[in-house]
């Protein structure tokens, strides 16, 4: 009991408190110049509109691959299911230079794009192809059970009252999956906003135009700018808390709907 | 009963209504989750590889035997082998005090066990700077008695235990849950000391949920790459760990032996995966996905 608390203290809070104090030893104004510097606030739109962007993406494919794989049959069904997982299992670094790869001008499918003028390595579409790859799971692996979960008999019921596929799928099934598909969607973007190592690599990290805001943060860190670096992460905290809340919130919705 | 309900519902007034979509609907749906992750999971894990032997079997053996590349080997497998105990020994006393016993802020506590999940990795990272950095609150004194904390091993291996920290805890917690308390409470009674009740009860109870959280908790200790490149300070051979040696090889345009390296971080993510499939088939519980993807 009191170990688990000494050691929550010693590896978790005592280092995030760090925070605070670094933004403030810069003073208000340095902090409020660093925030709302053109370059920085490039950033923050940068990444939240690829993050969300990426996450509209996930959150329509990856309710369809749930529904395929909880409702139909096919070939390789169960291996696809396991590999679902493999953003969360692999390296970013490594999902980084792959994707870098592929998508580059000379790449395999960065080739066949060049000759209609579409650049996605080292653009704001690379940076989303990147955080797809890395939030794919969320939204496939909270809509999962929910799906396993809905009851076929109200579906039944549904038909048997005249109701068509469609009416029944829009009508019975959607909304019973609206506050897991929303927190899915909702992870996914939380995640993004803060994904790093799968980024750097495909972004090119052109100032005002690719460069994430955790780059920013490492860079300040290299020129010994703590207090920079410092005020960058709180804000981009202040993103995180949000959306966790968001989270939150969704997720006893989801709770209440399902009974539980 | 299901049935029957369906055969009153084929009455002539509505005609036979399908429960599924139509066929060529459900190929299209397939079809289309199948593209995508082709496009999105098969073919960056075939690229790896491809590109991994794009020179032939022997640069691919010389690039992974290269000094550098064993160097930052054996680093990212002595931080994940000081990162998984110490949090597999948190995780199991966390789980303990949380499920076995009740007192206040046990909600918070398990709140704050959720934290490294998430601040992104390189705010993980910047806090050990800011604690132990040379401009950093405790970096003077530890300069001053010559301890290397920040751009050395030691950092990395906080860094590593910070951000895969919740991963085993909240497997355990849980299932620690579940199992209640009244097994202990006959084995007390039977006579048995807190250490026996701990090691021949509370622990084959949970083997599957601890194993689960350990692969997870490995999985990402040896493939972080945020936090570990903000305190390491990148210095070859000695505070370079597998991602990293990956990101400098890329960097210097050597493709191929930045993927051979990869590959071998991409086989760690393979066997993970499946174990990971393994013991939930064991667990053979449905919620064993849900709780991922909140892990993640």
């Amino acid at each position: 009991m009191g170990y688990t608390i000494f050691y929550l203290c010693l590896i978790v809070l005592v280092p995030l408190t760090m925070l605070p104090i670094g933004a403030a030893s810069g003073g208000w104004t340095a902090f409020r110049d660093t925030i709302f510097d053109p370059r920085v606030v490039a950033s923050y739109k940068l990444t939240l509109t690829t993050s969300f962007f990426a996450a509209v993406v996930n959150a329509i494919f990856g309710a369809v691959v749930a529904w395929v794989l909880v409702r139909y049959d096919f070939p390789g069904r169960r291996l696809v299911d396991a590999f679902i997982d493999l953003p969360f299992a692999l390296p970013t670094a490594v999902a980084g230079i792959t994707l870098t790869t592929i998508y580059a001008p000379n790449g395999l499918i960065g080739s066949r794009l060049e000759p209609y003028g579409i650049k996605v390595a080292f653009t704001p579409l690379g940076v989303t192809v990147a955080l797809i790859f890395i939030g794919l799971p969320f939204v496939v692996r909270t809509l999962q059970p929910v799906i396993e979960e809905l009851d076929t008999q109200v579906e039944e019921a549904a038909t048997s009252l005249g109701a068509r596929r469609w009416d029944v799928v829009r009508r019975v099934i959607l909304p019973y999956l609206y506050p897991a598909w929303i927190t899915g969607f909702a992870l996914s973007f939380a995640r993004a906003i803060g994904e790093y190592g799968s980024v750097v690599f495909i972004s090119g990290n052109m100032p005002m135009r690719t460069e994430i805001s955790p780059l920013l943060i490492i860079t300040k860190l290299e020129q010994f700018d703590y207090a920079g670096a410092t005020a960058i992460a709180v804000v981009m905290l202040g993103m995180s808390f949000v959306l966790l809340l968001a989270i939150n919130g969704l997720q006893r919705w989801t709770n209440a709907r399902l009974g539980h | 009963m299901a049935g029957s309900v369906h055969r009153i519902a084929s009455a002539p007034a509505h005609g036979r209504r399908p429960l599924t979509e139509p066929r060529a609907l459900r190929w299209l749906l397939t079809g289309v989750a199948l593209a995508f992750l082709l496009f999105f999971l098969a073919l960056p894990l075939g690229v790896v590889f491809v590109e991994a032997f794009s020179k032939g079997f022997g640069p691919y053996l010389e690039a992974i035997a290269h000094p550098d590349a064993m160097a930052a080997l054996k680093l990212t497998f002595i931080a994940a082998a000081i990162a998984v105990p110490a949090n597999l020994v948190f995780g199991l006393a966390a789980g303990w005090a949380i499920a076995k016993f009740s007192f206040p802020g046990k909600n918070l506590l398990i709140t704050l066990i959720d934290l490294p999940f998430a601040v992104s990795p390189v705010i993980s990272g910047m806090v050990f700077v800011l604690l132990f950095g040379r401009q950093g609150w405790l970096g003077p004194w530890l300069f001053d008695h010559d301890y290397r904390i920040v751009f050395a091993v030691p950092g990395i291996v906080l860094a590593t235990i910070f951000v895969s920290f919740p991963f085993i805890a909240r497997e355990v917690i849980p299932v620690m849950e579940a199992s209640g308390t009244e097994e202990e409470e006959a084995a007390r009674v039977l006579g048995a000391s807190g250490w026996q009740t701990f090691f021949r009860v509370t622990l084959p109870n949970l083997k599957w949920g601890v194993l689960y959280g350990v692969i997870l908790c490995n999985a990402r200790a040896m493939g972080e790459f945020g936090a570990v490149s903000v305190v390491s300070g990148k210095i070859r051979g000695r505070t370079n760990t597998l991602p990293l040696h990956v990101e400098i090889l890329y960097n210097e345009y050597n493709f191929q032996a930045a993927f051979a390296v990869a590959s071998l971080l991409t086989l760690v993510a393979l066997v993970t995966l499946i174990i990971k499939t393994l013991v939930e088939r064991r667990m053979a519980r449905p919620a064993g996905n849900e709780r991922l993807a909140e892990a993640a």
